[in-house]
């Protein structure tokens, strides 16, 4: 069931209503049940994956709050007669008891999402790394729908159980909805525990503000969803589709295209994720914060899939980081490398693993692998012209002024839209070649005559793309500016907050590309 | 405060829903020009006189037979409920639907939709559905004629279907918003031009003969339907040779008729009887009759009413002689304007492929 269908709508219309129908004490049991029933609508055999991932997770995280208790028990009963020593040799006792079950629901749960999603990404690199010497047979293999993001959602409250920052759920059903939650389990937000489960398992009654508020996020959602990405979808598959035909100057078009298709794509469905919730008064992570107005790369990646972003560094930068063979390989690298250069390695080690699972968790092939190192390189080279940037700021004097921070915007996007590039075209070897052909072969002349308009897209396609960014570009500004712009709605009349409300969903409904004649699209996000 | 807010949400939601009928009345094609036929379903219910002759099926119906040259030779009242490529579950439907209106004494459903056995083609399902009332028929004519690609929803909202039109509005769109012209006669789609007939196309092989269970199934329910009314069926094959009607399924139709004791009748071996000249009674080389033709059939196939069913001349009745004087009016002032294209143009330009606005 996308979240572009009218049976989703309807669905939706169901669940929201019956929400503040039924008696507020089973609120979340009907969010639970409408999450599996959402689940299995999908498709019945993904109700396995989850239901595995959700008990071992929640018998795990039981038996490791048991193990903590019962040490603070044993601890505080023997506090008089343990030494120091022992003390610390029974902690640690316990610390590798629970770290023995940790792993064990981490072999299982990365073990199934690696197993369903990277089994036959493996066969083909060994049936080409054998030059098909010998062809082993591709598996047959269903990928549960949002199996990244439910998993790793999960892992995050395991860790968490396991480091003691987290109490476990001790109601499998609670913790079955946290991993369930029907409009976050498509596309993310990767929710922590502490943050959802507050007013995920809250009471809530109808308020307009709340339910009106979420109303808005939605239609904005849907606005970026279906009347800008999905137009844009079928100009940018015909242009990567066919690279004999489009190289050169269509590769850039293709490349900016397919930047804003994305970006309308994936915060348009987090914004729907989180009105859904909001409308019904939960809470849902941000997971954006205008990453098109970044100043740089690094910056970048902290205002875009924020929290995919903070999974990584909280549960692979860090643990790896401070983990003993690093800080061996630090000490070792200071002594023998020096003090400028052995002070990065260890940075620089645990940023490539990060950057590397985070190719591979965006999925199955070289490119998205390619994709995640090439962030790598051009965040570390970024850091290591910092010193040049800020004599270059100082001499000139340009820092903080609008045409430099423009220039700056504008470099950003273009060189995170051009490693995105990798998403795109078939393999690696031809995103380098088409990337490429943009400085090789220049062809400019597609601009005025007439070639982009065959491409998928007609003159009133244009034009509504065109009104539909500039809209997006204003209200990302007022964002800046005022903070919330559906505060600053609210404040006004009733008639405007409404009537501005129902302007979007009359432009949606007119100008959006669903419906017979269109692609139905799914989310871009979906597939990670 | 309060009451101000919810005052201001009720305003905006009449606002709302306002809108949202005026861009659907504005989005969905009109078929006043160009393609007329997806306005034929809708017309029907514009007419409030009853008929004696009903004639169910696609355009081998409603372009083959002259309404007004029924009425004018023989008093008979007739309306022709067709669409294009109007598929057998359509027709069927379509006779349910218009039995809630009336009881006709004759029915005449032309047998070539049932080559088909399954959904075609989404546009001339639109054609034929959209135009239909509110009842069960209409569901069910849906649910038995979506192709894949089609959802229920969007027959209940058009908007939803033809959201995308924006672009495409021309005058037409705008002055036909509440309000449609008459383009048929009784739902005769009239085409006074003449393109002699070809040469077709030899009929390839096909792998099996057998008309379709779903078709022959509706075929059967519209028999029973008759049946069940008090009314004759008379099942015929239109005299055009184009698409290819094969003798295996003509045998099944006439062992069909056989068994349900009702008439049939294949008239294309009968085009010289008839009186038919292709090379000048149809307008798009042979595929379909064109006025002179649609006459001709209609005169042949009348005198044939008149003699084996007891249908009423209503020449005598002035209520029905006023009611039939403005539709033979709109048709020789049609047929003039038609003619008169013809002669100044060489072909028709308000009519047809050449009246689609751009």
């Amino acid at each position: 069931m996308l979240f572009t269908s009218i049976e989703f709508v309807g669905f939706l219309i169901l669940v929201v209503a019956l929400y503040y129908l039924v008696p507020r004490k089973i609120q979340w049991p009907l969010l639970l049940v409408f999450s599996y029933i959402f689940y299995y609508i999908a498709d019945p055999r993904y109700l396995l994956f989850i239901l595995v991932t959700t008990l071992s997770t929640y018998g795990i995280s039981i038996v490791m709050e048991n193990i903590n208790n019962a040490s603070k028990e044993y601890l505080a009963a023997h506090k008089a007669e343990l030494s120091k020593e022992e003390k610390k040799a029974y902690k640690a006792g316990v610390k590798a008891k629970k770290w023995k079950w940790l792993l064990i629901c981490l072999f299982l749960n990365i073990g199934i999402l690696s197993v369903t999603k990277y089994t036959n990404f493996v066969i083909n690199n060994i049936n080409s790394f054998l030059n098909d010497t010998s062809k082993l047979q591709l598996v047959d293999m269903i990928v549960p729908m949002g199996i990244s993001f439910y998993t790793f959602q999960t892992m995050g409250y395991i860790i968490d159980v396991y480091r003691g920052k987290q109490e476990a759920q001790r109601n499998p059903f609670k913790l079955a909805l946290f991993v369930s939650f029907f409009p976050q389990l498509v596309q993310g937000p990767i929710s922590r525990y502490g943050d959802l489960a507050p007013s995920l398992f809250a009471e809530h009654k109808f308020e307009e503000k709340t339910f009106t508020f979420g109303l808005y996020r939605l239609l904005w959602g849907y606005f970026k969803k279906v009347v800008i990405a999905d137009r844009m979808l079928s100009a940018v598959t015909t242009l990567v589709q066919q690279p004999e035909v489009y190289s050169g100057t269509y590769v850039f078009v293709a490349m900016l295209f397919y930047a804003f298709e994305l970006y309308c794509d994936f915060t348009g469905g987090i914004d729907i994720t989180i009105g859904i919730a909001e409308m019904m008064g939960i809470k849902l992570a941000e997971n954006f914060n205008l990453p098109y107005f970044s100043k740089n790369i690094k910056e970048y990646w902290n205002r875009w899939h924020i929290t995919m972003g903070t999974w990584f560094t909280d549960y692979i930068f860090y643990p790896i980081s401070v983990c003993g063979p690093m800080l061996k390989i630090s000490k070792w690298s200071r002594n023998h490398l020096g003090e400028v250069i052995g002070k990065r390695v260890p940075v620089y080690l645990s940023s490539f693993v990060v950057w590397l699972t985070t190719g591979i968790w965006h999925g199955a092939a070289w490119n998205f692998i390619v994709w995640g190192l090439m962030n790598f390189v051009v965040i570390m080279i970024s850091q290591e012209l910092e010193p040049l940037y800020a004599k270059f700021h100082k001499r000139f004097s340009v820092k903080g002024k609008p045409l430099y921070e423009g220039f700056q915007i504008i470099r950003t996007i273009l060189l995170m839209s051009a490693i995105r590039m990798f998403d795109c075209y078939r393999d690696v070897p031809l995103t380098f070649q088409m990337v490429g052909s943009m400085f090789t072969k220049c062809n400019p002349g597609i601009f005025t005559d007439g070639s982009l308009m065959q491409i998928g897209l007609t003159a009133s396609d244009y034009i509504v793309l065109f009104i539909g960014l500039i809209i997006v570009l204003t209200v990302s500004i007022l964002k800046v500016k005022v903070g919330s712009v559906r505060e600053v709605l609210f404040a006004k009349p009733a008639f405007v907050y409404y009537a501005v409300m129902a302007v979007m969903f009359l432009v949606i409904m007119v100008f959006g590309a669903y419906g017979v004649g269109y692609d139905s699209s799914q989310f871009i996000y979906n597939q990670f | 405060m309060k009451n101000k807010r919810i005052t201001a949400v009720f305003l905006v939601l009449i606002l709302t829903l306002g809108s949202l009928y005026v861009l659907q009345r504005l989005l969905v094609p009109k078929y006043q020009t160009g393609i007329v036929e997806g306005s034929m379903v809708e017309e029907y219910y514009k007419d409030e006189s009853d008929h004696e002759v009903l004639f169910i099926g696609d355009c081998e119906v409603y372009e083959n037979f002259s309404t007004i040259t029924l009425w004018e030779k023989y008093g008979i009242t007739s309306y022709i409920r067709g669409s294009a490529q109007q598929l057998t579950w359509q027709s069927y439907y379509l006779l349910e639907d218009a039995l809630k209106y009336e009881t006709p004494k004759v029915v005449v459903f032309n047998v070539l939709a049932l080559k088909y056995n399954e959904p075609q083609n989404e546009a001339y399902n639109r054609m034929s559905i959209d135009g239909m009332k509110w009842f069960m028929s209409k569901i069910n004519n849906i649910k038995a004629s979506m192709t894949e690609e089609e959802n229920f929803i969007d027959y209940v909202f058009p908007l939803l279907r033809y959201h995308s039109r924006w672009s495409e509005l021309t005058g037409d769109d705008f002055k036909h918003l509440f309000s449609k012209n008459l383009v048929t006669h009784n739902g005769y789609y009239m085409r006074v031009d003449s393109k002699a007939q070809s040469e077709f196309p030899d009929p390839r092989p096909l792998a099996d003969y057998t008309l379709g269970e779903k078709a022959m199934g509706y075929m059967q329910k519209m028999v029973n339907l008759c049946k069940e009314k008090g009314i004759k069926i008379i099942l015929i094959k239109a005299p055009t040779e184009y698409p290819h009607w094969y003798d295996e399924w003509d045998a099944q139709v006439v062992e069909f008729a056989k068994n349900n004791n009702v008439e049939y009748i294949n008239y294309i071996p009968l085009q010289d009887e008839i009186g038919l000249d292709m090379s000048v009674d149809t307008y798009d080389a042979g595929l379909h009759l064109n006025t002179s033709g649609a006459e001709k059939m209609a005169d042949y196939f009348g005198a044939y009413l008149k003699a084996n069913y007891d249908l009423t001349d209503y020449r005598d009745n002035e209520k029905y002689v006023a009611i039939w004087q403005e539709k033979v009016d709109f048709y020789n002032a049609m047929k003039a304007q038609q003619y008169d294209e013809l002669e100044t143009y060489g072909e028709l330009v308000s009519f047809g492929a050449n009246a689609i606005e751009d």
